[in-house]
């Protein structure tokens, strides 16, 4: 059985149709891409996901049981964690004190300060969030997520903004965390060589629908996905 | 003449009033500035709710409780109370505009004023403080020692606040979620809560202040009008949005007025609320985010 199940589910805002009866999965322990063009509705997803929206139709399953019995405070200690696209960090506080949020359901400080380390942020520790470049907001924003000791991540856009060489690094790093915490991953991105390299699996949407499935090599190859990003030739 | 005489001594006296005087708005600054953090609201029900609690204090004293006596039952009714306003008034219109919101706190004070005068009537009434008006010698200043317990009873409130929320696990999530609502609901705080909480403390906050005042003033419904003008202008003094702000500019203001008041013949005691909002107009000239507000810049 899948960790988590994303079944039928549709979303609509006022005549947009963000999601049009999607469906997809994660396996424990995969790191599952999903990807799409500019308003395909990967974000939406996460939105629904992580309980801020909830869809018109559809259900979503975690762990067999339904998430839309728990609330958007309640989804954490169900073990799911997530970063934003846009970095949504507590600005105007400490490193420490935005990890600290992020694991404070869990009990002592001990785990934000071994959070830190593991993501070589303590040379940061008490510095203001807002203070720091772009790319370290976007670490610290993880820490944050995996200072809850989560069990399922969902990683929004995580490679936006960063250079060439952080990219790289991220996808390694992006695996062997998977490996550490015994993660299952969820990651949005529109970087297809960060999604290809690391990807176990790939769900593609256009449009709120789900138009392919399959392992990087498949998706790649598939038509209807060629045409989503590039268009059909007239 | 435009400038009284002067004497080192009574220059002294003065600035001990200016700060008791400041003490007293940094309390009520400090509460306006938690809800304004958390909900971009701005609550004009402050002082009534202050006064409010301060008639409860009077009531319970005159049933014979001392003041001490009285004095954790009236904060345990006033965070009550402040808990139940955000859940029953404020909860309900949450994702309104925020002139609707200030529309309601404005009614509710109007509310609260015209229960104050049903229940305990007008007039001015004497209310008995804890500390005795008599005045120590301090370093060869006569200081009394009202004056220094109203100060040390608002230091010691700032200091336990900041300990609050700086090391508690729910003052951390309440910083969190004046911050980024989205964010703390995903890391598990329970946001609403925390938003009812501020307004807990922010009643809280009042009460002390109005506790502390009502001695040196006398008690009416009316009692926290001006003092809240005061707050307001205190907390915008110190960038609306920071805590620390809230408190020192308080302590500015009272200083800054009470000498003006005394020193600069014209201004006297009629001028001294136009006379600080024209510095405070000058000063945010300057600095447009307050004292220790910062200008947010957005990434878009």
């Amino acid at each position: 059985m899948p960790l988590l199940e994303v079944e039928n589910v549709s979303m609509r805002f006022g005549g947009i149709v963000a999601l049009d009866a999607v469906s997809f999965d994660a396996a424990a322990g995969e790191i599952v891409g999903l990807i799409g063009p500019n308003g395909a509705g990967k974000t939406t997803a996460f939105n629904v996901i992580t309980r801020l929206y909830t869809p018109d139709e559809g259900d979503v399953r975690f762990d067999g049981e339904s998430l839309f019995g728990t609330s958007p405070s309640g989804v954490i200690r169900r073990g799911i964690a997530r970063t934003f696209q846009n970095v949504e960090l507590f600005s105007g506080m400490s490193v420490i004190d935005n990890v600290r949020v992020g694991g404070h359901l869990r009990q002592g400080d001990q785990s934000a300060d071994d959070v830190l380390f593991y993501m070589n942020l303590h040379s940061v520790r008490d510095r203001p969030v807002s203070d720091l470049p772009y790319g370290t907001q976007k670490r610290v924003e993880l820490a944050r997520a995996l200072a809850s000791g989560p069990q399922f991540l969902l990683l929004d856009e995580p490679a936006g903004g960063l250079s060439h060489e952080e990219v790289e690094q991220l996808g390694v790093f992006i695996r062997r965390m998977r490996d550490d915490f015994e993660l299952t991953i969820l990651l949005v991105e529109h970087h297809m060589g960060l999604v290809m390299g690391i990807a176990d699996r790939v769900h593609v949407l256009d449009f709120g629908k789900r138009i392919a499935e399959g392992t990087p090599a498949e998706v790649q190859a598939n038509t209807s996905v060629i045409e989503a990003y590039l268009g059909v030739p007239t | 003449m435009l400038l009284a005489a002067f004497t080192w001594t009574e220059f002294a006296q003065q600035l001990a009033a200016g700060i008791r005087e400041g003490a007293i708005y940094a309390g009520l600054a400090l509460a306006i500035v938690i809800i304004y953090r958390s909900t971009r609201v701005i609550n004009f029900a402050q002082g009534e709710m202050a006064t409010f609690t301060t008639f409860i204090a009077w009531s319970l004293m005159n049933q014979g409780l001392s003041f001490w006596a009285a004095f954790p039952i009236v904060l345990a009714i006033a965070f009550t109370g402040g808990v139940a306003i955000e859940r029953v008034l404020i909860r309900p219109v949450e994702n309104a505009p925020v002139l609707t919101i200030v529309i309601i706190t404005l009614g509710l004070a109007l509310l609260l004023n015209g229960l104050m005068s049903m229940i305990w009537g007008g007039g001015n009434r004497q209310f008995h403080g804890p500390f005795s008006t008599r005045t120590i010698d301090v370093g060869g200043v006569p200081v009394s020692v009202q004056d220094i317990g109203i100060v040390v009873v608002s230091i010691l409130l700032v200091v336990l606040l900041g300990f609050f929320f700086r090391f508690t696990k729910v003052g951390l999530g309440m910083r969190a979620a004046a911050v980024n609502r989205d964010s703390s609901r995903l890391a598990g705080v329970r946001v609403g809560w925390m938003l009812a909480l501020g307004w807990g403390i922010a009643a809280v906050l009042g009460a002390v202040a109005g506790m502390m005042i009502a001695p040196v003033v006398f008690l009416d419904p009316n009692m926290m009008q001006t003092i809240l003008l005061y707050a307001f202008a205190a907390a915008v003094l110190g960038g609306l949005d920071s805590p620390v702000g809230a408190v020192v500019g308080g302590i500015l203001l009272g200083v800054t007025i009470t000498l003006l008041g005394r020193y600069v013949g014209f201004i006297g005691s009629t001028l001294k609320l136009p006379a600080a909002l024209l510095l405070i107009l000058v000063l945010l000239l300057l600095r447009p985010g307050g004292l220790f507000g910062r200008v947010t810049v957005r990434r878009v």
